[in-house]
């Protein structure tokens, strides 16, 4: 201990202070600090950069899904519209056939209506000019037949011979 | 890169045990064996020096050349004296300046007479005045040397950033990891993301200060400056204001009371006549152990390297001369690693005591690594 301090150089010590204090502040100002700030800088660089090639990989991951989406979307909106379309075709088709029938069944069914009617008609008619025509011979026959008591009675007979029989 | 720091190092290595031209060196005392020479040789190595001596021969006729330059002497005494270390003539003769005499006697300057008289205490210790001395010695050049080129390089660096985009070239490659190295785990594991900021310049610059100097404490110059009591005391004096400067409120509190309000005061004040002195001497044994950590382990690494270079002399034989070359060998591999490591430790203990220092949060349950 004794030979440290006999050692001891207090103008060294203080050499040594004033150089070191000169040094750090010489460092500092044209060393240290560039440095650290260039390396600093270079990190947050690489930090960004890193950051920023994420986010564009994700903004592409999301453009492509975004593009798939579109993609799937319209095709399912073709599809919709293709199946819509034959639907719409199909039903068009159900319908005026369904139409078709019931007014073709209609008018089938009115003239059948008309025909019968104008039949019935045709029949009455036929009927009434039967009626009259058998009066017309009645009385034709009757006048002719009547002309005479022989022949008025022998039709009675006959009659009453018919009626016999029956 | 690795291959070129190793020939360098063996380099370096090679260079370094070549210098045995320097254990030849005989002083201006009488002959001594070759033990009691080596010794002082290895003493006058680890010490200042005046002038920077890059080796010493003697010839046929015994007289000592010494091979360097000299520095300047800077010494207050009455005024200022400047003068030139030849003056000395390497302990030899007196110097003269504005009529006062001044001896160089085991690399520190005396107040002498004009013969050069130095008088001693039973101990054996000069009695004679010592003036304050400020001269520019081997350390305080290795200091501007290694300051200098510590400058250049790392603005350099700092340059480079800026015309390449951020990215480091050159030596710029092999440093940007170790800066980055003391941000990340020295730095901002000890005090914090939010305050590191703030300390980063001087752990940076002590972190390669010391290990610089090191490395060249390794080299063939022969300079032992980080292994200098003075240097590594200025160091940990550096290290205790800013500590202690920029400690918050938390920091004294912890010093102070420590305990909180964990304990009625009756009961803390028992506790405290014991606690707060040990914690107020903690203050000053944190850098006094950081002080001692590098003065030893740089000056012991010194005193080992040059000792086993030492025994080619005392062996003289065959066997002794390769044996310690191995050994020497092995020992700088270890000192260079020794070099990179008190650097660190120095740079991580400062760290951690910045770190206490500007903590913000309930310290009872901190680790105690602080006397470490």
């Amino acid at each position: 201990m004794d030979k440290l301090i006999n050692d001891f150089s207090f103008g060294l010590f203080i050499w040594q202070i004033v150089l070191f204090v000169l040094l750090l502040f010489l460092l500092r100002k044209f060393a240290w600090k560039p440095i650290l700030n260039a390396v600093n800088d270079r990190e947050e660089g690489i930090k960004t950069a890193l950051a920023s090639a994420e986010e564009a990989k994700k903004e592409m991951q999301n453009v492509t899904a975004d593009s798939e989406k579109l993609l799937k979307e319209a095709r399912a909106e073709r599809e919709s519209m293709l199946k819509e379309a034959r639907e719409i075709k199909n039903k068009m088709i159900a319908d005026s056939k369904e139409q078709a029938k019931t007014e073709g069944d209609k008018m089938i069914k009115q003239a059948q209506a008309a025909i019968e009617s104008e039949k019935k008609a045709a029949v009455a008619d036929i009927k009434n000019q039967v009626a009259e025509l058998s009066i017309e011979i009645a009385e034709k026959v009757i006048k002719e037949q009547l002309s005479n008591k022989d022949k008025q009675l022998k039709l009675v007979d006959d009659m009453l011979g018919d009626i016999k029989l029956n | 890169m690795r291959i070129t720091f190793l020939f360098k190092f063996l380099l370096t290595a090679a260079l370094f045990l070549g210098n045995n031209t320097f254990a030849k060196e005989t002083d201006s005392e009488p002959a001594k064996d070759t033990k009691a020479e080596i010794k002082e040789y290895i003493e006058h190595h680890l010490q200042d020096s005046h002038d920077f001596n890059l080796f010493s021969n003697t010839d046929e006729n015994g007289e000592v050349h010494h091979y360097g330059f000299p520095l300047p002497v800077i010494l207050w005494d009455d005024g200022l004296k400047v003068f030139s270390s030849s003056e000395f003539h390497h302990g030899e003769t007196v110097a003269e300046v504005d009529g006062s005499h001044y001896k160089l006697y085991h690399s520190k300057i005396y107040k002498t007479d004009a013969n050069g008289t130095i008088s001693y205490d039973e101990e054996h210790h000069p009695t004679n005045v010592r003036p304050l001395d400020f001269s520019i010695t081997k350390s305080v050049v290795m200091m501007l040397v290694t300051g200098l080129l510590l400058i250049w390089l790392f603005s350099s660096l700092a340059k480079s950033y800026s015309k390449n985009g951020a990215i480091p070239k050159g030596a710029g490659r092999f440093f940007e990891p170790i800066v980055l190295y003391i941000r990340d785990d020295i730095a901002i594991a000890n005090i914090g993301e939010k305050k590191y900021k703030r300390y980063m310049p001087f752990l940076l610059t002590v972190f390669f200060f010391i290990w610089f100097l090191n490395m060249f404490g390794l080299t063939p110059l022969g300079v032992n400056v980080t292994g200098n009591i003075a240097v590594t005391t200025a160091l940990a004096v550096i290290v205790f204001l800013i500590t202690n400067f920029t400690g918050t409120k938390d920091y004294w509190k912890h010093i102070f009371d420590p305990l909180g309000d964990g304990m009625p005061w009756f009961g803390k004040m028992i506790i405290y006549i014991i606690l707060v002195p040990i914690e107020i001497l903690g203050l000053f044994i944190k850098p006094f152990a950081l002080l001692i950590r590098l003065y030893a382990n740089m000056t012991a690494g010194h005193v080992v390297l040059m000792s086993l270079i030492g025994l080619i002399f005392i062996f003289k034989s065959w066997v002794g001369g390769p044996l310690s070359f191995g050994l020497s060998f092995a020992i700088s591999m270890i000192e260079l690693l020794v070099a990179l490591l008190q650097a660190y430790i120095f740079t991580m203990l400062a760290a951690l005591y910045f770190g206490f220092a500007s903590e913000e949060h309930d310290h009872n349950d901190e680790p105690e690594l602080a006397h470490l």
